[in-house]
């Protein structure tokens, strides 16, 4: 990371800025050579076409709001990644493209150019991610970036919240070509992990997903769908998800039903954000949670 | 022993049997659940501790799923046919269940809760 970068983060940090920056665990030791420094940006759960004043009755102005943020940022980020749920789900096909027709003009404001996009279920289980993969292509792939192996795992094309047994094979062949020191970071919409099942906030088959990656001691989880920050550890991966950009949703199991948080006109956008990630060599991954409008 | 009362004693055996078995699937109680958007029908169930059950499941719409995280139980609903769940409550309490297949837009409310007493 450049010393410019470090320094623009301590004043925003000044300023309320960055609510949020702690090294976590999970990703202690990174031994494998050859990465640069870098940072991403990670939005979550935009879900454009939402209609629902209670809990946002911004529901076209959240994400441009958050694309500025982004924008303004003094150094913008090597990349910017959608972790799901891109758009809110509709029982009409022409509905849904309008609606990531819509979203991807907006997201096409953003100054980043490199913008990797994934489904969740609101985008890709009514139709098992056919709309989505006519505007940005496979809703499972992998990429290098600076060192590091990003994969993304798709947990939401099947309803019933599967990898499946095809995608796990290419996950197996993918990470059969890394090294074991590899720093690999996996992007999946929902938890691989149990965190809530009565809340559907799983994976069916996840765990088989975090089996494959136990043997790599470099490996960290950004997800989505529960619109909140959440750490959590599954042996020596991490697991973080990061707040959403359309209304915020209550603790794990803190309640008997999942309802959105209602909107507090006192406190417009609270509970929205995104969350920059900083990599860099042989350190753990430094995350900064940025909240859509300060406090 | 000639065939023919062979084939009576298998017959009555045979109807002994049966009679059994309708007697253990009446000792059940069945319970008619419809899974539609975006509710179950009855959303709440109220069960006794040691009385075994069957959930019957129907979805007149699209497929859904029932899942009781704390009985590790779960099934799918496919419309046109019935889906059975048995199980004999072995504890007290209030135990929530949810639809675990994505069916649209208010799937994330359609859940209901088991009452064991």
């Amino acid at each position: 990371m450049s010393i410019d970068r470090r320094d623009f983060l301590k004043l925003a940090a000044l300023g309320g800025g960055a609510v949020f920056a702690s090294s976590l665990p999970g990703c202690a030791s990174m031994g494998y050579g050859g990465q640069e420094d870098f940072y991403f940006v990670q939005l979550s759960d935009t879900h454009w076409g939402f209609n629902g004043p209670v809990v946002n009755p911004d529901p076209r102005g959240t994400l441009p709001k958050a694309i500025a943020a982004v924008n303004a940022l003094p150094v913008q980020p090597d990349f910017i990644m959608f972790t799901g749920d891109l758009t809110h789900t509709t029982d009409d096909p022409a509905e849904r493209r309008k609606r990531m027709r819509e979203f991807r003009e907006v997201a096409a404001t953003l100054n980043v150019r490199n913008v990797h996009y994934m489904p969740g279920e609101h985008d890709a289980s009514l139709d098992r991610g056919e709309a989505f993969r006519e505007f940005w292509g496979d809703t499972h792939y992998a990429f290098d970036h600076k060192g590091v192996h990003f994969i993304v795992v798709d947990n939401v094309s099947d309803p019933a919240a599967r990898i499946g047994d095809e995608q796990l094979a290419w996950l197996a062949a993918d990470l059969a070509k890394q090294p074991k020191e590899a720093r690999i970071v996996v992007f999946t919409h929902r938890p691989l992990f149990d965190l809530a099942p009565a809340w559907d906030w799983a994976t069916r088959d996840g765990d088989k997903a975090i089996e494959m990656l136990m043997p790599y001691p470099n490996v960290t989880v950004f997800y989505g769908h529960i619109h909140q920050e959440n750490h959590h550890m599954t042996g020596h991966i991490a697991h973080h998800a990061a707040k959403g950009l359309m209304f915020p949703l209550p603790a794990p199991m803190s309640q008997p039903k999942r309802d959105p948080i209602k909107w507090d006109a006192e406190h417009p956008y609270r509970g929205l954000g995104f969350r920059e990630v900083e990599a860099e060599e042989k350190k753990p991954y430094e995350i900064n949670e940025m909240p859509l409008v300060k406090a | 022993m000639d065939k023919t009362r062979r084939n009576i004693l298998a017959g009555s055996a045979a109807l002994v049997a049966a009679g059994l078995g309708l007697r253990a699937a009446a000792e059940e109680r069945v319970i008619k659940v419809v899974a539609r958007k975006f509710v179950f029908l009855p959303g709440e169930i109220e069960l006794k501790v040691g009385e075994p059950v069957v959930l019957e499941f129907t979805a007149p719409e699209v497929v859904m799923g029932f899942n009781l995280p704390d009985y590790k139980l779960r099934t799918d609903i496919i419309p046109g046919q019935v889906s059975r769940v048995r199980f004999t409550p072995d504890r007290k309490g209030t135990f929530p269940f949810l639809c675990d297949i994505f069916c649209g837009d208010g799937h994330e409310g359609m859940s209901g809760k088991i009452v064991v007493t």
